[in-house]
Formats: structure tokens, C-alpha cells, sequence
């Protein structure tokens, strides 16, 4: 080409360009997905599933997480609990019968109770049942302000008061209520070799879930029936929040001055969130088989885009004759694929919505949809689709407008 | 009168080794002219129809259309020229099925950049030339086959392009229907749009004022210009 060539015709030139309204342009780029809707439902639920499954699992996550943030609100991170460990030699140990009065002297500490399983007295739905077969339920000598300090509900009858820690009266945890087969009070179970009642059962104790499987007595009937020494095993401790810290590397000490290493002290509080973190991790593998998924779907694309253009060899032909360039047939096919995948986009978007909506409605959690990530899977979609539509479509445009004419 | 079609020397081949479909043709039409190029199958009219209607470029020599040097342009100026001042019409029609007459025909308009109001508007007033006013909203498969064509010329000349091409275009027609189809291109051409058809029809080519025969990709014979 020569430059004289160029100019002449410059010069000449009494028409415009061609060119394409932008309206024009979005307008062109659905034909393919009217002419054949099924094909683009099809390769739009690819994408559509990929992106729900992993704004399902993140919203389930986050759901999950709201609830817990709820539930450590409500239920409070100042709790710490101290248990005798096992000393040296591997044997149980106990605390001092006045621990619960020493760590109530630390500064700082609003509240404290304890509690002291009995190692060798079980409960049995009655006496009929072998020894053998404890079903992992524990005995345990609780003080009377337990329940306050742990944030535990009664479910239903009531909690052991003054009276009822002299006399055979039991509080049977949630689990325990469970496994016994005990839904109402006033029921008649055998703890050793003897009837107790039971006047209460307690919902589910998060803070302290070693209280689900439990059976809590008085200490005055324990120490009377089963010889209680009245040595604590377990400390429950309130603080205020700040002083949580400071709290902690002083229970041991006061609670064993004698043995404070064979003394354990956590944070429940802590705990809750170490289980939602091992949640996190699944998270995050569900998030990559998600991910795995959008990629297979993008690839169902950019297949349904390069067979349509081998398909609509004449209809490029016949646009490249009515003065498309090949910068218009590029753009028509690009705006398809962006099509293709926004549809499934915005559909997968609010399937995934939906379905953390529905199962974070049937686990009680709050439905806590991650709205950054919805926009952001939204444009994940939008760059699959341009990723999946850029070969196809520059396919397209390198398709001779001669050969797509003839036949 | 001015030349709208100027070949000098053209050749164009295909493959390895090339084989020459056209070989140093040398064309000349004037503005105005109705022009058959009659041929057997082979003898190179469609490659001859691709050079003029700017999809194709020449392996040799020059292709000149309406002025514009077509070995020179780029690829989109080349689509300019076509979108502007040529319109086809082909042996099958290629209308989108789905969409309605005007719709067919108002996207002859949509790489000029016009609103799509102003489309539609002069889709109608092309069907109204081609005398389809009362088909407007029908879709292809409810139009006959001359109805068809008659469309696909509407959508060739909505832009009021000064060439048309027509390739084949009563070639899928009963003969009655492409007697109309060669009276409406004779009133296009009264109009003062140049018309070159391709036919291997020799007695439709006849009727024509100027005939153009091919063979092996040569010209062999030439009714000559018919002055005006």
C-alpha cells in the first residue's frame, strides 16, 4: 500500500465510517442467545451453578459466623474455667475445698463456681440397667450459683436450690436428659444405689458443654450419700472483659498454690472460635471445588461460542457485506460470551442467595449474605465470559467474509 | 458519466501451487450501467463478485471501486465502502429468520451508525419501493420466495448504495417470480443505481444491456458499454 493511495482516498472519502451504536452493539450480541435459547440456558448453568455453590459457601459460612459472633455476644468471652489436671504420676488431682472463695479474691473476678465429678457413682435410668453401661454420663456435685456463671437456661422444672441440694434431687444436662430418655421432671433415675428425682433439665451449655453430659447434684447430698470430699474439680470464672487477661496467669496459683502446673485453665470463649476456624478451612476447600466448578463452566462457554461461530459462518459473512469490520464481528461475539456468562452470573447469584437464605433459615442462624462477595462473583463471571469469549470471537473475525458467504 | 468499477490487470488466485480463478481481467462500468456477467460454474463470477463488492482483494494487478483503491484500504475502510456504497443480494437470500421484514431490512443500516428510529423508517420506505409495504411485520417464513428476494434487495438498497451486486438473485425463484425481481432491479437501475448481475442464465442476461461473459477466469466476451 502505498501512501499516495491512502491519501487519495481520504480525500475522497464522502462517507463515514462504519460504525455501530452502543445500543446496537448489546442488541446484536443477544442474537445468538435468542436464535437458540436452550444452548445459552445450558451454558449459562454452568456458570450459574459455579457461582452459586460458592456463594452458597461462603454465605453458609458467614451465616454460621454471624451466629456465633451472636451467640459469643450474648453468652459473653469472660469466662475461664480451671480444672485439676492429672499430677505427675498421671493420677487425678483436685483443687482445695476453699479454691472457689480464693480465686472469688482476685482482682477483677465478678463471679466463680465450681464443680467436682464423682468418679465413681454413675446414673442409670433405673436400677435394672448394667454398671457397665454409663453411656458416658457423669455425676457431678455443682454449687448452687453454677448456672449463672456459665449462662445456662433451665429447658424445664427448675435449678437445685438450698433445699434441694440436701435431698436426692437431680438437674439432668440436655444430653444426658436425651440418652436416659427424661424429658419431664418429677422422673425417678439411680445414681449409685440410689432414687433420685429429677427436678430440672438444662438446655445445651455452649461455654461449658462438658454440663450436656452431666447429672448435677447438691454437695450436701453428695457428701452425705456418696461421701463428697467437697474438693472442687472444675472452677468457672467470670471477670470483667478487660480484665480477662490479667485474670488468667493468676488462677492457677490461687486456685493450687501447691501444684498451680497441674492446674488447666482455658477460655471457652476460645474454643467456640477454634471450631469455627476448623469450619473455615472446609470452607475453604468447598470454595475451591466452587471455584472448580465456574472454571468448568466458563470452558462450556467459550465450547458453546466456538461451535456457534463455525455455525454462523454466514451470518458473519452477510454482516462483513453489510460493513461490519472485523472489529464489529469481534465485539458482537464478545458481548455474547459477556452475555452468556452474566446470565449465568446474576442467576447463579441469586440461587446461591437462596440457598444460604433457606439453610441458614433452617439451622435458627441469621441469614448473613456476603454482599462483596456477590458483586465480586458477579465479576468473576464477567471476566470468565471475556476470558471464554476472546477466541471465539477473534475466531469470528478472522473468518473470510468470502468463504462464510458461499454455500 | 463517472466509472464506478475500474479493473486493470486483475488477478486472483487461491492455494499452493495458485491456481488462478481470475486471470488479468481488465473491467470498466460506468455509473449508471445495468451489467450481466454470465459464465459457466467455474469460470471465476464469483470470484469476480467478491472483487467487486470489496470482500476479496486481488492477488494481482488493480480493483478500483467508486474511486477507492481496494488494495489500499484497510480492513475497515473496506467495510466503510461496503456499509456505504455497495449493497448485495444473494442466491439465498441470507435473511435472519425470527425477525421481521423491516427488521431484515433496517439492519442493512446497522454498521451506518443511524438510530435505530431512523432505520426502521427507511426500512419501510424500502420495502415500499420493492412494493412490500403490505409485508412489513412478516417474518421470512411467511414470505414467498420472491418475497424473500424482494427484501433482501430492499435491504441492499436501504442505504441508497450507488452499486449493487447481485449475485444469482432468480436463481432459487420459479421464473415468474425473477421476471419481478429482474423488473424491480431494471427500475432500481432507472433510478440511477449501477446493477451488475451474476447469471449463468444466458437468456436473463440477454435482456440485459450489457452482457459479460467468463470463462476460466477470463473475459471472452464484452456486449461493450452501452453509452448514454
Amino acid at each position: 500500500m502505498t501512501p499516495a493511495i491512502e491519501r487519495t482516498t481520504e480525500q475522497r472519502a464522502p462517507h463515514g465510517k462504519s460504525r455501530m451504536r452502543p445500543g446496537d452493539v448489546v442488541r446484536v450480541g443477544t442474537t445468538g442467545l435468542r436464535s437458540r435459547p436452550t444452548r445459552a440456558i445450558l451454558s449459562a448453568l454452568g456458570i450459574a451453578i459455579g457461582i452459586s455453590a460458592m456463594i452458597a459457601v461462603v454465605g453458609i459460612s458467614s451465616s454460621s459466623q454471624a451466629k456465633l459472633n451472636n451467640d459469643l455476644q450474648s453468652l459473653g468471652t469472660n469466662m475461664l474455667t480451671a480444672q485439676a489436671g492429672k499430677d505427675i504420676f498421671g493420677k487425678p488431682t483436685t483443687l482445695p475445698a476453699n479454691t472457689v472463695a480464693q480465686i472469688q479474691r482476685i482482682n477483677g473476678v465478678e463471679s466463680a463456681s465450681s464443680t467436682a465429678a464423682l468418679a465413681n457413682h454413675h446414673i442409670y435410668r433405673n436400677s435394672l440397667i448394667a454398671p457397665g453401661q454409663t453411656g458416658g454420663l457423669s455425676v457431678q456435685v455443682a454449687d448452687l450459683n453454677l448456672l449463672n456463671v456459665v449462662s445456662g437456661k433451665i429447658r424445664t422444672g427448675t435449678w437445685l436450690n438450698r433445699a434441694t441440694a440436701e435431698y436426692p434431687a437431680v438437674v439432668l444436662g440436655a444430653d444426658t436428659a436425651d440418652r436416659l430418655g427424661i424429658h419431664t421432671p418429677g422422673s425417678s433415675v439411680r445414681i449409685g444405689n440410689q432414687n433420685f428425682t429429677v427436678v430440672g433439665i438444662l438446655d445445651p451449655v455452649p461455654l461449658a458443654p462438658d454440663l450436656n453430659t452431666a447429672a448435677l447434684i447438691g454437695s450436701e447430698i453428695a457428701a452425705r450419700l456418696f461421701g463428697f470430699d467437697g474438693n472442687p474439680v472444675r472452677i468457672y470464672e467470670r471477670s470483667s472483659d478487660e480484665s480477662v487477661e490479667t485474670v488468667r496467669p493468676l488462677i492457677a496459683p490461687t486456685a493450687n498454690p501447691q501444684a498451680p502446673r497441674d492446674v488447666e485453665v482455658s477460655r471457652p470463649s476460645d474454643a467456640l472460635a477454634a471450631k469455627y476456624a476448623a469450619d473455615q478451612a472446609f470452607t475453604g476447600l468447598l470454595l475451591g471445588l466452587g471455584s472448580i466448578a465456574l472454571l468448568v463452566g466458563g470452558i462450556g462457554v467459550a465450547n458453546t461460542m466456538v461451535i456457534s461461530v463455525l455455525e454462523r459462518r454466514r451470518e458473519i459473512g452477510l454482516r462483513r457485506a453489510l460493513g461490519a469490520t472485523r472489529g464489529h464481528i469481534r465485539s458482537q461475539f464478545l458481548v455474547e460470551a459477556l452475555l452468556l456468562s452474566a446470565m449465568g452470573g446474576v442467576v447463579g447469584a441469586a440461587l446461591g442467595t437462596g440457598v444460604t437464605a433457606i439453610i441458614a433459615t433452617a439451622n435458627g442462624w441469621p441469614v448473613a449474605v456476603p454482599w462483596p462477595v456477590l458483586g465480586a462473583g458477579v465479576l468473576a463471571t464477567l471476566a470468565i465470559g471475556a476470558i471464554a469469549g476472546l477466541y471465539p470471537a477473534i475466531r469470528a473475525a478472522r473468518t473470510p467474509p468470502t468463504t462464510a458467504l458461499s454455500g | 458519466m463517472t466509472e464506478i468499477i475500474r479493473l486493470k490487470g486483475v488477478s486472483r488466485s487461491y492455494g499452493q501451487p495458485p491456481t488462478n480463478a481470475l486471470s488479468e481481467v481488465d473491467l470498466m462500468v460506468e455509473a449508471g450501467e445495468f451489467v450481466a456477467i454470465v459464465g459457466p460454474s467455474g469460470s471465476g463470477k464469483s470470484t469476480m463478485l467478491n472483487l467487486l463488492g470489496t470482500v476479496d482483494r486481488p492477488s494481482a494487478g488493480t480493483a478500483t471501486i467508486d474511486g477507492a483503491a481496494v488494495n489500499g484500504l484497510s480492513d475497515s475502510m473496506l467495510s466503510a465502502l461496503r456499509a456505504y456504497r455497495i449493497g448485495f443480494v444473494f442466491q439465498q437470500f441470507h435473511l435472519s429468520e425470527g425477525i421481521t421484514a423491516t427488521e431484515n431490512v433496517a439492519d442493512g443500516l446497522l454498521y451506518t451508525g443511524v438510530p435505530r428510529a431512523e432505520r426502521q423508517r427507511r426500512a419501510h420506505a424500502a420495502l415500499k419501493r420493492v412494493g412490500l409495504e403490505h409485508r412489513l411485520g412478516h417474518k421470512p417464513h411467511q414470505l414467498s420466495g420472491g418475497e424473500r428476494q424482494r427484501v433482501a434487495i430492499a435491504r441492499a438498497v436501504a442505504g441508497n448504495p450507488p452499486l449493487l451486486l447481485a449475485d444469482e438473485p432468480t436463481g432459487n425463484l420459479d421464473s415468474v417470480s425473477g421476471a419481478t425481481i429482474i423488473e424491480l432491479l431494471h427500475e432500481l437501475n432507472r433510478q440511477g443505481t449501477t446493477v451488475l448481475v451474476i447469471t449463468h442464465d444466458t437468456e436473463l442476461a440477454s435482456q440485459l444491456p450489457r452482457q459479460i461473459t467468463l470463462r476460466d477466469g477470463r473475459i471472452v466476451a464484452d456486449s461493450g458499454r452501452v453509452s448514454s
